[in-house]
């Protein structure tokens, strides 16, 4: 019986085994392994961190990419109060309408609307990228291999181009994206976002707020999540407890 | 089935119903008393397991279906929708997204069940192939499932996978338009993916029920692959094997949750995560877990088939690489009639056992190699001048940076074994297996010597344990 179970477990991780996917050609290096707040069984988001995070996003990245999935009211899960939200969603314009006389018309957000697009559609976007296109980074942390810390590795990576690498105008040498060569240039530097909370501002850190922050906007129900996880398990274990001891006792006389 | 001489029950209500319906004998019959083989082992688990998948694919997928659009411009944003506005939609999507996963598993498992202990045998082969078909459906629905969100790999997975029946002879071509619904991958495809994505489960759940039929008619197999001779033989269904099925779903259920609460997108590509483009290919395009090994079969046929030292070529590649594919389905189909040997069990066929588990590994490493790019070497060596081979070395690495290409000028003779290699090499001990091994074994494998009865086999093994 036992063999049968632990062939049985053979055979499963054999599988998970096979499941690792390629990684992209090229020697990219792989992604430096952070500490985050979020991972693990009973991982949680640091709220302190999202909203230096937020800061950063807003500031620095915003400028060329996009947020779709986030709309203005779902900062309060950053621990904005509701009056926060309302005079943040207000420094935004977006177009509305048609009104009554049939007009589109300029007006300050809401936090019912989602985050502004930087550019009106993606033509303008590559056009002012040098034909490169900013991906939207509300999924950003799912939709790379390693997500949380790829971007970290990313947005901390940048160096001098190695001697065999012609890089074109446009492009920097970052040794974590697929290729080695990417058209976003560095996008942070020492000093740059002013944080109110007495935190170093270098670019390590703004990444590591960063990335928390963009955790966040891809994965909102990562908290509550693994909370329901844990308590499913208990349960469940001792649910699968409960029926060991009905079956032993059922099959008693039978063995 | 019929009326026939009825047992009353002693609930009026149950009576009454009963005496019109017989719905509570048939369940008394089939899952009450039903007369199954007392020494199971957990391997026997899997089918209930199976069907508690099949359940929980149905359940949470209509929840899904009330909230997800399948137009092409909306899918991928509605499945996100799912995930962050509607009311604990992540989590059904993330039940059904592993879900998936995990009713392979059962089935992989379920099926290495029967292939161990000979459960395809005479007389069981008509439910063995109702169990091959439930597998191809399963591979149907998940596929076309894969394509419902609309990212990267749904849409470049489906334009990959619906090519291939272009190699189709003659009708390859209007099969393909009709999969698409038009002249490419698009939101024809989508929609008519969604809606059979809708139906074939509810296809497999009647040939489920078929499948459980035939099961009740022959009765289960069990370990030592000996018909049961008697009542000492046999428990009833209920509640020795209700408990101790439930006691081993709720450990596949842990499993199964563990991964749905805490590594979600541990088993899906994360590429599925960008919205589908059809100007941008993936870099290395991979189906799902479950798919790797038959994907490597497909990939393995790199050659024509044709008439040697002539230029005819009767199979191309491509065609010959789906024929491959399919061809390694229906194997399974056929294989009662492959192995004829008159002993169920591997457990007393020494060499069907060891064959079987090198098959075993083989498929594992046929998904290893599915889910690699197919130059990528293992091993390599180079014949010939100390400096012509280095030149070779180092235009390969240049090659990767920069894109020159210096060829050197007396080419050295390289030696390599690479993924294409790995995946033919498995590939043929696959088809061995069946066609060459399988009826060997049946002719010449000399079995050990079988119990009489299960009732003999089970006090032999407790008595070795209290010797012990
Ligand atoms: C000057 C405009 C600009 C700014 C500011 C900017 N980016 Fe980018 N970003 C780009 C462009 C352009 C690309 C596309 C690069 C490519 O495809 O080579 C990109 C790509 C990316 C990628 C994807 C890399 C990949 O694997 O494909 C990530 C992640 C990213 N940016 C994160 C950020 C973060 C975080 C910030 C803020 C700290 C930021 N970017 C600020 C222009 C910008
Ligand atoms: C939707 C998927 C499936 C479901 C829900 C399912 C369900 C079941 C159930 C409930 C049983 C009885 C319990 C057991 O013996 O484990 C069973 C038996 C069986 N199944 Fe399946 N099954 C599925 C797929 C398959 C497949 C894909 C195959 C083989 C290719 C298969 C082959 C068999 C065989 C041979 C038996 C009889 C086994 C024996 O008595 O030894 N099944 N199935």
């Amino acid at each position: 019986m036992k063999n049968s179970i632990l062939s049985i477990l053979a055979i499963a991780c054999a599988m998970l085994g096979s499941v690792q996917t390629v990684s992209a050609a090229g020697d990219v290096a792989k992604p430096k392994q952070m500490d985050w707040s979020f991972s693990g069984p009973f991982g949680t988001y640091d709220k302190a961190a999202l909203q230096r995070g937020f800061l950063v996003f807003k500031s620095v990245c915003a400028s060329c990419h996009s947020l779709d999935k986030i709309a203005f009211r779902n900062l309060e899960a950053l621990g904005y109060e509701e009056a926060q939200i309302k005079t943040l969603a207000a420094e935004y314009t977006v177009t509305d309408g048609p009104n009554d006389e049939g007009e589109m018309f300029d007006r300050p957000a809401r936090p019912s609307d989602y985050f502004p697009n930087p550019y009106p559609n993606k033509a303008a976007a590559k056009y002012a990228n040098n034909g490169a296109y900013p991906p939207d980074l509300s999924l950003m942390t799912k939709a790379r291999k390693d997500g949380a810390n790829y971007v970290y590795s990313l947005l901390t990576g940048y160096k001098d181009a190695p001697e065999h690498v012609h890089l074109m105008n446009g492009q920097y040498y970052n040794p974590y994206m697929a290729g080695g060569v990417i058209a976003m240039p560095a996008p942070l530097s020492d000093g740059q976002v002013g944080y109110e909370d007495g935190t170093a501002t270098t670019v390590d850190q703004y990444a590591k707020d960063v990335v928390h922050f963009l955790n966040w906007a891809a994965e909102p129900e990562l908290e509550a999540r693994k909370r329901m996880g844990v308590k499913v398990l208990i349960f469940l274990s001792i649910f699968a407890l409960v029926m060991y001891g009905v079956k032993r006792k059922i099959w008693h006389d039978v063995h | 089935m019929a009326g026939g001489q009825r047992q009353k029950f002693d609930n009026p209500v149950v009576e009454w119903v009963d005496s019109r319906l017989p719905v509570f004998t048939l369940m008394q019959k089939e899952y009450g008393v039903f007369p199954t083989p007392r020494n199971f082992n957990y391997f026997w688990n899997f089918g209930a397991i199976a069907m508690f998948m099949l359940v929980t694919m149905i359940v949470t997928g209509i929840t899904l279906a009330m909230q997800y659009t399948s137009s092409t411009s909306m899918a991928f944003d509605s499945v996100e929708r799912i995930m962050r506005d509607v009311n604990y939609g992540w989590l059904i999507r993330y039940i059904h997204m592993n879900g998936a996963s995990f009713f392979f598993i059962a089935v992989y498992i379920h099926i290495f069940r029967g292939m161990y202990y000979g459960s395809y045998k005479q007389p069981r082969e008509l439910l063995w192939i109702l169990g091959v078909v439930i597998f191809l459906l399963m591979m149907a629905t998940a596929f076309m499932g894969y394509v419902l969100p609309w990212g990267q790999m749904s849409y470049w997975g489906a334009t990959v996978i619906t090519n291939l029946f272009s190699a189709v002879p003659v009708v390859g071509d209007d099969i393909v338009t009709l999969l698409w619904g038009g002249f490419s991958v698009d939101d024809a495809t989508l929609k008519r993916f969604f809606a059979l994505h809708y139906l074939l489960p509810f296809v497999i759940f009647a040939v489920v029920f078929l499948h459980v039929w035939a099961l009740h008619v022959t009765g289960s197999n069990n370990p030592t692959g000996v018909e049961p001779k008697g009542k000492q033989d046999t428990l009833p269904f209920h509640p020795y094997y209700t408990m101790k099925d439930t006691f081993g779903l709720i450990v596949f259920v842990i499993i199964y949750a563990a991964f749905v609460f805490f590594m979600p997108n541990a088993l899906g590509h994360p590429d599925n995560y960008i919205p589908a483009d059809p100007l941008v290919t993936p870099a290395h395009i991979v189906p799902e877990w479950y798919f790797l090994p038959f994907y490597a079969i497909l990939r393995a046929i790199t050659f024509d088939l044709g008439i040697p030292f002539t230029e005819v070529v009767l199979i191309e590649a491509k065609l010959g690489g789906v024929i491959a594919m399919f061809g390694a389905i229906v194997l399974l189909l056929i294989m009662p009639w492959l192995d004829t040997h008159p002993v169920r069990s591997a457990r007393y066929r020494p060499w069907y056992k060891k064959t079987l588990l090198v098959f075993v590994f083989g498929v594992v490493v046929l998904g290893y190699a599915g889910s690699q790019p197919a130059d990528k070497v293992y091993w390599q060596t180079c014949i010939g001048s100390e400096a012509a081979c280095e030149a070779t070395d180092a235009h390969h690495g240049a090659a990767d940076a920069t894109g020159h290409h210096d060829v050197a000028e007396k080419a050295p003779t390289v030696l390599k074994f690479d993924n294409t290699m790995l995946a033919q090499l498995f590939t043929i001990y696959y088809y061995a297996f069946f066609l060459v091994i399988l009826p060997l074994l049946s002719r010449k494998e000399q079995a050990l010597p079988i119990p009489k009865s299960i009732h003999e086999a089970v006090l032999a093994k407790s008595k070795a344990k209290e010797t012990k």
